[in-house]
């Protein structure tokens, strides 16, 4: 009996720290994470689970959020667009490991929030926003990044 | 003389440079005729439709989770607007890259959930560049006018992927209902999350 509280208890510790490393949020306090002043470039990525293409760049982004204080990676799961249930995005974020701050947007009419976020993006996913928040430069893309183009895209807001 | 004529050349050269490109229809163009393999062998072209008020055209996949979310929702359109509107379903997405989107899968798909309407492959994928297509599903409403078919509507179906219960705007419904009745689409252009086109490796 005892072990399976234990066992239990394990299970709650690591739903609760999937919960706690992917929190869900509604527009404005996603446009505040992007425009926000920081020292650091931030790298907001726009993806789900479901989507083959986000999955396959994630280490990518992964390597250079480890390897660089000077940026910031933000992953933004665009999953309850389809799923109202954050489940998936939880198992993800531990099965992966996924060690950038993850959150999770919570909003309906995609055809208002979409422009909100970036007007030229047209809502396919995987999109990627890299800006440097002291000078305003931005950039994004609609598209999988292979290895290089990340650092590239930051060396552009540089 | 000369001068002067260098100076307005470059100037024109940078004018062209810098004026972005413009990608796909916007509302309002004429669609180029296309013509493209469907799943029972044949080709279909748009200028086959000679007798229809407007051809629905849907950008749209095997595998994608929104294409499947929808799919009910698309054997509707069809069933609703028959012959007067025909719906057209083109695949774009790189088998290569996307696998259970090969023509074969696409022959297995057609059949198994019914399709009485077209379902072409787009391998070059030249249709959906020319339309500007970016994910699926995307819809393009054109409406006939003479010969020329005019893009009245771009965009999402509806307003909810998730639950077709919970709809509260259908977009496309309107547009080609206001095709049908010769009115302008109240709606012209939408957004929605979706999965991107699977494009070739350039």
């Amino acid at each position: 009996m005892s072990r399976f509280l234990i066992l239990l208890l394990i299970i709650c510790a690591f739903v609760a720290k999937a919960q706690e490393r992917a929190k869900i949020v509604k527009l404005p306090e996603l446009q505040e994470m992007i425009a926000a002043k920081s020292d650091q470039i931030k790298v907001i990525n726009f993806w789900a689970t479901w989507c083959a293409p986000c999955v396959k760049e994630m280490p990518l982004f992964e390597k250079i959020g480890m390897e660089r204080q000077d940026v910031k990676i933000t992953f933004v799961s665009m999953d309850l667009d389809l799923d109202p249930d954050p489940t998936k995005v939880y198992k993800f974020v531990t099965r992966k490991k996924i060690q950038s701050q993850v959150v999770i947007l919570d909003e309906k009419n995609p055809n208002l929030y979409i422009d909100l976020i970036d007007k030229s993006w047209s809502g396919a996913l995987p999109a990627t926003i890299v800006v440097n928040t002291k000078t305003g430069q931005r950039k994004f893309v609609e598209k999988e990044l292979h290895e290089g183009e990340l650092e590239k895209l930051i060396a552009e807001v540089q | 003389m000369i001068r002067s004529m260098l100076v307005v050349a470059v100037c024109m050269f940078v004018l062209v440079a810098a004026s972005p490109v413009r990608v796909g229809y916007e509302v309002g163009d004429t669609v180029a005729d296309f013509k493209l393999k469907n799943t029972n062998g044949k080709m279909v072209a748009l200028s086959d439709y000679k007798d229809a008020k407007g051809v629905l055209v849907i950008f749209d996949c095997n595998t994608c989770p929104y294409s499947k979310a929808y799919n009910d929702r698309i054997i509707a359109l069809s069933k609703k607007y028959g012959a007067k509107f025909p719906l057209v379903l083109v695949q774009s997405n790189d088998p290569s890259i996307s696998p259970g989107d090969s023509y074969e899968e696409m022959v297995d798909h057609a059949a198994s959930h019914g399709y009485d309407f077209p379902y072409l492959f787009d391998e070059t994928q030249n249709v959906a560049k020319a339309f500007g297509a970016t994910n699926t599903p995307h819809a393009f409403v054109l409406k006939k006018e003479g010969t020329a078919f005019k893009v009245i509507y771009i965009g999402a179906i509806d307003d909810n992927a998730r639950d077709a219960s919970a709809v509260t705007k259908r977009y496309v419904e309107d547009a080609v209902d206001a095709a049908l009745n010769n009115k302008a689409a109240t709606t012209t252009k939408t957004k929605a999350i979706g999965c991107t086109i699977k494009w070739k490796n350039a």
